[in-house]
């Protein structure tokens, strides 16, 4: 196992590391509170993932396998590069493979393979705040955190089906951790909601910009808001994965010509390819669907 | 008011300074459940500065605001944990602010604002919380048609009716007012007076009214304080406080209004 001279492993420092993971440790305590946490500059800017790769960075050990995802996808430029900065940093091995990885940084998704005991997830989050644009005062939300006032999440969802006729909300969709702890589960599908309900997996944040740094344990009740006469839906489609066929899973619009000419794909790659390798396919082919 | 009922409100030895200027000295008084109390003086006497100490918003530097809560009688609500104060504040009190714009949330719709309170305390049901938003605008005067609508989209005096029914959805008790009419032009601010007397009327609130308007305080008031340089210089009912001013303060304040007819 070799890495790059002049970097320490995992490109931060001792001192740095040992913050960070007091403060992971802090918001494994409280499920779904915002911890404060120093973020350090980062060679990456605000928005690719500052708080994520600190995170991971902290927690990463020479025998880890690290997975990244960007929008479900392995081969997207965010995932290449963080992916490819940890091998040359720490020189773990790294994986396409939900099932191999034991450390899985994403942005925007969780793998739609069900995660499992011992594996970390490791979301990059914009901003962790989502009582922001219903009361922008910062000492308010957190008074209204720290007294567990959250009706006004409710103001939003009403204002939502008022104006749509249900809830518009389709990313960013609010939880309550252990039915405590407000939490805006970083820009995920609210179709990946019910997968961080009672999750194996120990699920991280880390918003870098914002310095703050939350936290899932395994097992761990998260329900997302809703109204007893609307209760929370996850999105459906009605088309299947163009390649794999799979209607299970988040699929991606893909333009395919400028006539109108549209697939649906599955967003999650590596999940997309152990389909296609078992032998699924579509039961109708991309050709007729851009007809 | 009966003998032997006991005060909604009670203010002893209440004083707030800020730095060497005083607001309030020693402000005392009762307010009786039902009752409208209106105080009166002019720009910078201190009104707000008292409606605020009253109302949780603002803490005083010494004496007490007892409020009578529905389960546990007379406390101080400045020895209430924060959270008791707050919820007190979204239930069983309601704040009506001279601009409406600062009561209400531009964001979201006519509907959204008045079940704000409701889903604050746990209404979680989308129906119950719309048919509650589209009642209560009625019993304002404002078109249920328009429920969906933003707050921007209504006018001046729509909007303080609007702020006025959000704060009344859940049937508090005492309602604070500050200046609750004065951005308003004169005809609309008899209708939105006529709205107010009819409602504490009829929902038996009480209410503490904060103006420089006399004719606000005839209107509305059984009950006036007259402030001055922080003091409170004259009290009594209103009927008599305006046609029979005992302090020269108050005799200056009831002539200087001017007279139309």
């Amino acid at each position: 196992m070799t890495t790059a001279a002049g970097y320490n492993f995992g490109y931060l420092d001792e001192q740095t590391k040992r913050m960070i993971r007091r403060a992971l440790l802090k918001a494994v305590a409280i499920p779904g509170y915002q911890v404060p946490f120093g973020s350090r500059e980062m060679p990456l800017p605000y928005g690719w993932g500052t708080g994520g790769i600190q995170v991971t960075a902290a927690v990463i050990g020479a025998e880890d396998v690290l997975k990244v995802i960007d929008q479900g996808s392995d081969d997207t430029t965010n995932a290449v590069n963080i992916r490819r900065f940890f091998a040359r940093v720490t020189g773990v091995r790294t994986t396409e493979r939900t099932t191999e990885a034991t450390l899985i940084q994403t942005r925007h998704r969780i793998p739609e393979t069900p995660l499992k005991d011992g594996q970390i997830l490791i979301y990059q989050v914009p901003i962790p705040e989502m009582l922001r644009w219903l009361e922008p005062r910062e000492a308010e939300t957190r008074t209204m955190h720290a007294l567990a006032e959250y009706g006004l999440m409710h103001v939003r969802l009403y204002e939502d089906i008022a104006q749509h006729g249900h809830i518009a909300a389709t990313y960013d969709y609010p939880v309550v951790v252990n039915e405590r702890y407000l939490m805006r589960p970083s820009p995920i599908p609210k179709f990946d909601n019910p997968k961080m309900h009672r999750s194996p997996a120990l699920q991280l944040f880390g918003a870098g910009r914002e310095k703050r740094i939350y936290a899932v344990p395994p097992y761990t009740a998260v329900r997302s808001l809703d109204f007893e006469d609307h209760p929370f839906e996850v999105q459906r489609w009605d088309a299947c994965c163009a390649l794999c066929g799979s209607r299970d899973s988040f699929l991606d619009e893909v333009i395919t010509d400028d006539r109108g000419g549209r697939m649906f794909t599955c967003s999650d790659s590596d999940y997309c390819r152990n389909r296609r390798e078992a032998g699924h396919a579509p039961a109708v082919t991309a050709s007729e669907v851009s007809a | 008011m009966n003998a032997g009922e006991q005060p909604l409100l009670r203010v002893a030895g209440l004083n707030r300074s800020y730095g060497s200027r005083v607001a309030c000295a020693d402000i005392a008084f009762e307010l009786y459940p039902g009752e409208i109390l209106a105080v009166v003086g002019e720009s910078g006497s201190g009104k707000t500065t008292l409606l605020n100490c009253i109302a949780g918003r603002l803490r005083p530097d010494r004496g007490s605001v007892e409020y009578d809560i529905r389960d546990s009688g007379l406390r101080d609500i400045w020895q209430l944990a924060e959270a008791e104060r707050r919820m007190l504040a979204r239930t069983d009190w309601g704040y009506v602010q001279q601009n409406p714009r600062d009561g209400l949330r531009a964001a979201v719709s006519a509907g959204a604002n008045i079940g704000e309170r409701l889903m604050l305390v746990g209404a979680r049901h989308y129906g119950a919380i719309r048919e509650q938003s589209a009642g209560w605008m009625a019993r304002v005067e404002l078109d249920a048609e328009r429920i969906d609508e933003l707050p921007t989209a209504f006018s001046g005096g729509m909007q303080q009716r609007l702020n006025i029914a959000r704060n009344l959805v859940t049937h508090p008790r005492l309602v604070f007012m500050d200046e609750p009419t004065a951005s308003l032009d004169v005809s609309v601010q008899a209708r939105l007076l006529d709205l107010l007397r009819n409602l504490s009327a009829e929902l038996q609130v009480a209410a503490v009214i904060v103006t420089h308007d006399l004719a606000v305080a005839r209107l509305l008031a059984q009950r006036m304080l007259v402030m001055r340089g922080g003091v409170v210089v004259e009290d009594g009912l209103t009927d008599q406080v305006l046609d029979d001013p005992q302090h020269p303060y108050t005799q200056l304040l009831v002539t200087s209004v001017l007279r139309a007819a």
